[in-house]
């Protein structure tokens, strides 16, 4: 499976310096190495979930009791979650971290991701989440510590798209 | 049984632990007991109070944490039960007062009324231990015991859809937000001394 191993590390480890201690992730193809890196860190508790929309509360409920943690997720995970991010994360002021698959963009060979791909970005827009692009490995570190800083700042939720460029290799 | 008696008859038990409850009656009628800093009312994003109590368990492993979840609520979220049982937090308890109906929205009949087990889904999710309460004393000594056990605890209270005059609360939920991660973070700090 051409799913970049070295851009997947690259992501855990600086997920891993932005003190991130819980990970909530449903599973998709370009994130089965990020997953297992998870699962194999006994450092890190990783929250295999049924609906993406769960991990918005555990998220939320890590926050509250001052734990840092990160959703993963393919962004039609992130729309199955949307009532929770406007009525939960949005509405009490929860700064999420989500690391979100950009399926359905530039490249996509599987015509059911490409409504997906189309929706993403301008929901994102429409709820005014701040969003990265993850594009090359040097941007990794920098821009996960930038994008959990905003979120902690601003207490709002923050989306960083993986980008096909980073995640497949072929 | 009714909720508020029902309520009234663990609100010892509340007391002085992380309390996360639903929206609606069962958040009113908590708050009009005696609202506390440890008590949180997720006043939106209904089936999440058992998410959010999974987070917090996971969080604070050292503190026992109790979500007071609503039929309709759980049944938008019964994935949450799979979830829990995956991961056991020995930390959590999980109440479901089941009135059989959405009451604060008009009282319409859930699928409870026709049927519908949410104690069987429970035991079929896979929460270890899963019990039944239909009287306060009853639910009273259920929850004494599922504290004592350290056992991720399901309890199904059958209630009657009978809630308060009024819901109104004197708590903005932002308030409500900030006051509660202190007081987590106060616990914490102070679990960390003993």
């Amino acid at each position: 499976m051409p799913v970049s191993v070295t851009n997947s590390r690259l992501i855990y480890d600086a997920l891993k310096a932005c003190d991130v201690k819980i990970m909530s992730a449903l599973p998709e193809t370009w994130l089965v190495h990020l997953i297992r890196m998870a699962d194999e860190d006994p450092d890190m508790t990783l929250v295999r979930l049924a609906k993406e929309e769960e991990g918005i509360g555990i998220s939320a409920g890590a926050h509250l009791a001052g734990v840092n943690s990160a959703l993963l997720m393919q962004n039609h995970g992130f729309l199955a979650a949307i009532n929770p991010i406007v009525s939960l994360a949005l509405l009490y002021k929860i700064p999420l971290v989500m690391l979100i698959s950009y399926r359905g963009h530039m490249g996509e060979k599987d015509p059911w991701q490409t409504q997906g791909g189309l929706a993403t970005e301008p929901i994102l827009r429409a709820l005014n989440i701040p969003t990265w692009h993850l594009t090359s490995s040097g941007d990794i570190y920098r821009r996960l510590k930038d994008a959990q800083t905003l979120a902690h700042a601003s207490l709002h939720p923050v989306a960083v798209l993986l980008s096909r460029e980073l995640m497949w290799e072929d | 049984m009714l909720r508020a008696d029902a309520l009234e008859a663990i609100y010892p038990e509340l007391e002085q632990r992380i309390v996360v409850t639903i929206m609606g009656a069962v958040a009113a009628e908590l708050y009009m007991l005696g609202h506390r800093h440890n008590f949180f009312y997720l006043e939106h994003a209904m089936g999440l109070a058992s998410s959010m109590g999974l987070g917090i368990a996971l969080a604070m492993p050292q503190h026992p944490v109790i979500v007071i979840d609503g039929d309709g609520s759980l049944l938008m979220n019964l994935g949450t039960l799979s979830t829990m049982a995956r991961y056991k937090p020995g930390n959590l308890l999980h109440i479901v007062f089941d009135n059989e109906s959405l009451l604060s929205v008009g009282g319409f009949p859930t699928a409870t009324a026709t049927g519908t087990d949410l104690a069987g889904i429970a035991r079929a999710s896979g929460i270890p231990s899963v019990m039944e309460a239909n009287t306060p004393e009853n639910l009273k000594a259920s929850v004494t015991k599922a504290l004592e056990s350290k056992t991720l605890t399901t309890i199904i209270a059958k209630v009657e859809a009978i809630g308060p005059k009024s819901f109104h609360m004197d708590l903005p939920l932002l308030e409500n937000r900030f006051q509660f991660k202190r007081c987590l973070e106060a616990m914490k700090v102070q679990g960390s001394r003993e």
